[in-house]
C-alpha cells in the first residue's frame, strides 16, 4: 500500500483495571500533521505511546484493538517491536539526548540498522541535521557533547535523531512545552517542513500551536475521542459542546 | 498593646531556637573534626617517627624487599606488604566488578520486580556478614580447594582476592543498582524508540551513561578490600615476601599490622614501622576517597 498513514480501530488501553483509552477509532493521514488535544490525564499521551508500542515497557499496561500501518496490524502479538520502532520515530516533552557527541547521537540508530560505512554515516548525519535545521549551528562541533547544546537545540537534535533512522511516522509528545518561545517557533517551523515527508502525530497542550501547525485535530476527554475534524472546523465551528468549551478555555 | 508583646516574644523564641540548633550541630561537627584530625595526627606522628627517630630511609621502607624489624641489623622493607595489599584488592575488584554490574543490570533492567523485591535484599544481606565468617569459609573451603587443584599450600593472593571479592560484591552491586535505577527513563525510551533492542540499549546507553557511578562502586569496593584485615589474614599465609605465584604465601599491610601489633613495645623501631604501614593504608584511603569525589563530579555532567 502506498499510503503509510495510520488507521486505528477500536483501541483501548488499560493500566491494571483502569481503562485509560476507551475504544478509539481514528485515521491519521500520511504527509500531514495531526494534533491531539485535551486536558491532562485524558489519555492522549497514552494513546500516542501505543502507536509505537512504547507501552509495552510499562509492566501492567495492556491494549486491545487494531492499529494498521499500511497492511500490517502493529498491535498483533507477533509484530517485531524492534523493527516497528525503526519505522516510527518519537520525540518527547523533555529533550533526551544520549550522553554522547552530537554525531554519535544521530549515528546511534543507523548503526544498529547496519550502516557501518563511515562516509555514508557522515552524509546521513549531515542530512538529518540539515532537515532538523540544526546543521549550521552544529557543523563545527559535531564531536562535542550533545548535552552542551541549549534545550531547543537538544530537542531539534532529538528530532534529527529520529529522522536519521528514516521512519514513516513521527510521534511527538508535547515537543515544545519545555522550550522558550524562540525555540518553540523553530521547532514548529521544523514540523511544518517535515510534514511534506512524514506522517506526524503531535500531542500538545497549546491550542495556538495546534491551530498553527496541524491540518487535523482530535479532541480527547477522559480516554474517549470526542471529536476529530479539520483543524479549522474544530477551532471555529466544533460540533460537540465539550470541544467548544475546552477550546475556548471554559474548562480543562 | 498586648498583641504586640506576644508577637515580640514569639519572635524571640524563633531566634533562640535557631541558635540552639546551630550551636548543637556546630558542636557535633567540631567533635567529629577534632576526632579525625587527632587520629590523622596520631598515626602520622607515630608513622613518621620511623623515619625521623629510627633513621629508616623512606625509600627503603617503600621499596625494600626484606622485612625483619627484630633482626640484626633490622630491615624495614615493606614492599612485599604493599604489593600484597594492591594485588589482592585490585584482583578482588576485577573479579567482583563484572559480577556486580551484571547483577545490577539483571535486577534493574531484566527483572525489575523480582530483582528489587528478592535479589537486592539477599545481596545486601551479604554485606552484613562479619568478615571473620568470610575468612573462616575461605580457610575451610577455598584454601583446601586451591591446595588440591594448584601447586602450593592453597593460601596466598588468589585465596585472599577470592574471599575479598565476595566481601565487596554487595557494596559494588548496591552502588551499581542505585546508579542504574537513577538513570532518567527518557534515555532508555529514546533508545528503544530508535529501534534499539534491550541489549543494545543496555550496552550502548545505560552502561556508558552510568559508567562514572559504576566506577564509584568499584573504587568503594577497592577501598574496602584494601582496608580489610581479618579475612585476608586468615587465608593469605602471612609470609613477608613477594610471592612467585598467586598460590604462594604472602602478606598485606593490614595482615602485617594485626599479626605483630600485640608483640611489639610501644615506641620501639618495630612498633613505629607498623605505624608507618598504617600511615600508608590511611593515605591510600584518602586517595580512594578523592577518586570517588572526582568520579562523582564527572557523573554530574
Amino acid at each position: 500500500m502506498a499510503d503509510k498513514g495510520i488507521s486505528v480501530k477500536d483501541l483501548s488501553v488499560y493500566y491494571g483495571d483502569n481503562k485509560a483509552v476507551k475504544n478509539v477509532t481514528i485515521d491519521f493521514n500520511n504527509k500531514d500533521v495531526t494534533a491531539l488535544i485535551g486536558p491532562s490525564g485524558c489519555g492522549k499521551s497514552t494513546f500516542l505511546r501505543t502507536l509505537n508500542r512504547m507501552n509495552d515497557l510499562i509492566p501492567n499496561a495492556r491494549m486491545t484493538g487494531e492499529i494498521w500501518i499500511g497492511d500490517e496490524d502493529i498491535n498483533h502479538p507477533k509484530t517485531d517491536v524492534v523493527l516497528l520502532r525503526r519505522r516510527i520515530g518519537m520525540v518527547w516533552q523533555r529533550p533526551n539526548p544520549f550522553h554522547k557527541s552530537i554525531y554519535e547521537n544521530i549515528a546511534f540508530g543507523p548503526r544498529y540498522h547496519g550502516l557501518k560505512n563511515k562516509s555514508q554515516l557522515d552524509d546521513l548525519v549531515e542530512e538529518s541535521l540539515r532537515k532538523a535545521a540544526l546543521w549550521e549551528e552544529t557543523k563545527d562541533r559535531l564531536h562535542t557533547s550533545a548535552l552542551k547544546l541549549s534545550g531547543g537545540q537538544q530537542q531539534r537534535l532529538c528530532i534529527a535523531r529520529s529522522i536519521a533512522v528514516k521512519p514513516d511516522i513521527i510521534l511527538m509528545d508535547e515537543p515544545a512545552s519545555a522550550l522558550d518561545p524562540v525555540s518553540t517557533s523553530k521547532v514548529e517551523e521544523l514540523i511544518s517542513e517535515l510534514k511534506q515527508d512524514y506522517c506526524i502525530v503531535i500531542v500538545t497542550h497549546n491550542m495556538h500551536q495546534a491551530a498553527r501547525i496541524s491540518s487535523k485535530t482530535a479532541f480527547f476527554l477522559s480516554g474517549e475521542l470526542v471529536e476529530y475534524d479539520n483543524t479549522e472546523t474544530m477551532f471555529t465551528n466544533p460540533v460537540k459542546k465539550e470541544t467548544s468549551d475546552y477550546i475556548s478555555g471554559r474548562f480543562g | 498593646m498586648a498583641q504586640t508583646t506576644d508577637k515580640k516574644i514569639s519572635a524571640n523564641n524563633h531566634f533562640a531556637e535557631e541558635w540552639v540548633g546551630r550551636i548543637y550541630t556546630t558542636l557535633c561537627v567540631l567533635v567529629l573534626v577534632t576526632t579525625i584530625v587527632a587520629m590523622v595526627y596520631f598515626v602520622a606522628s607515630r608513622g613518621l617517627s620511623t623515619f625521623f627517630k629510627n633513621d629508616v630511609n623512606v625509600l627503603e621502607l617503600l621499596t625494600g624487599l626484606k622485612w625483619s624489624p627484630e633482626g640484626q641489623p633490622p630491615a624495614f622493607g615493606a614492599l612485599p606488604f604493599i604489593f600484597g595489599s594492591f594485588s589482592t584488592s585490585i584482583l578482588a575488584a576485577l573479579l567482583a566488578a563484572p559480577l556486580s554490574f551484571c547483577a545490577a543490570v539483571f535486577m534493574i533492567e531484566i527483572t525489575p520486580k523480582f530483582g528489587r523485591k528478592y535479589l537486592q535484599p539477599v545481596i545486601e544481606l551479604l554485606a552484613g556478614i562479619p568478615s571473620v565468617v568470610y575468612g573462616f569459609i575461605g580457610l575451610s573451603v577455598i584454601v583446601p580447594f586451591f591446595r588440591d587443584v594448584f601447586p602450593g599450600q592453597g593460601v596466598g593472593i588468589a585465596a585472599g582476592a577470592l574471599v575479598l571479592s565476595i566481601m565487596i560484591l554487595p557494596t559494588m552491586t548496591t552502588v551499581a543498582t542505585d546508579a542504574l535505577a537513577s538513570l532518567p527513563s527518557g534515555l532508555k525510551e529514546g533508545s528503544y524508540a530508535l529501534g534499539a533492542t534491550r541489549w543494545q540499549t543496555i550496552y550502548r546507553v545505560v552502561l556508558p551513561t552510568t559508567l562514572p557511578s559504576l566506577l564509584t562502586g568499584v573504587v568503594l569496593g577497592l577501598a574496602r578490600a584494601f582496608g580489610e584485615a581479618l579475612a585476608v589474614q586468615m587465608v593469605i599465609g602471612n609470609a613477608p615476601f613477594i610471592p612467585r605465584s598467586l598460590f604462594e604465601s604472602a602478606s598485606t599491610l593490614t595482615s602485617a599490622i594485626t599479626l605483630s601489633m600485640g608483640n611489639t613495645v610501644s615506641g620501639s623501631a618495630h612498633n613505629n614501622a607498623l605505624w608507618s604501614l598504617a600511615l600508608i593504608l590511611m593515605l591510600m584511603t584518602f586517595v580512594f576517597v578523592f577518586i570517588v569525589r572526582w568520579l562523582e563530579k564527572r557523573s554530574k555532567l
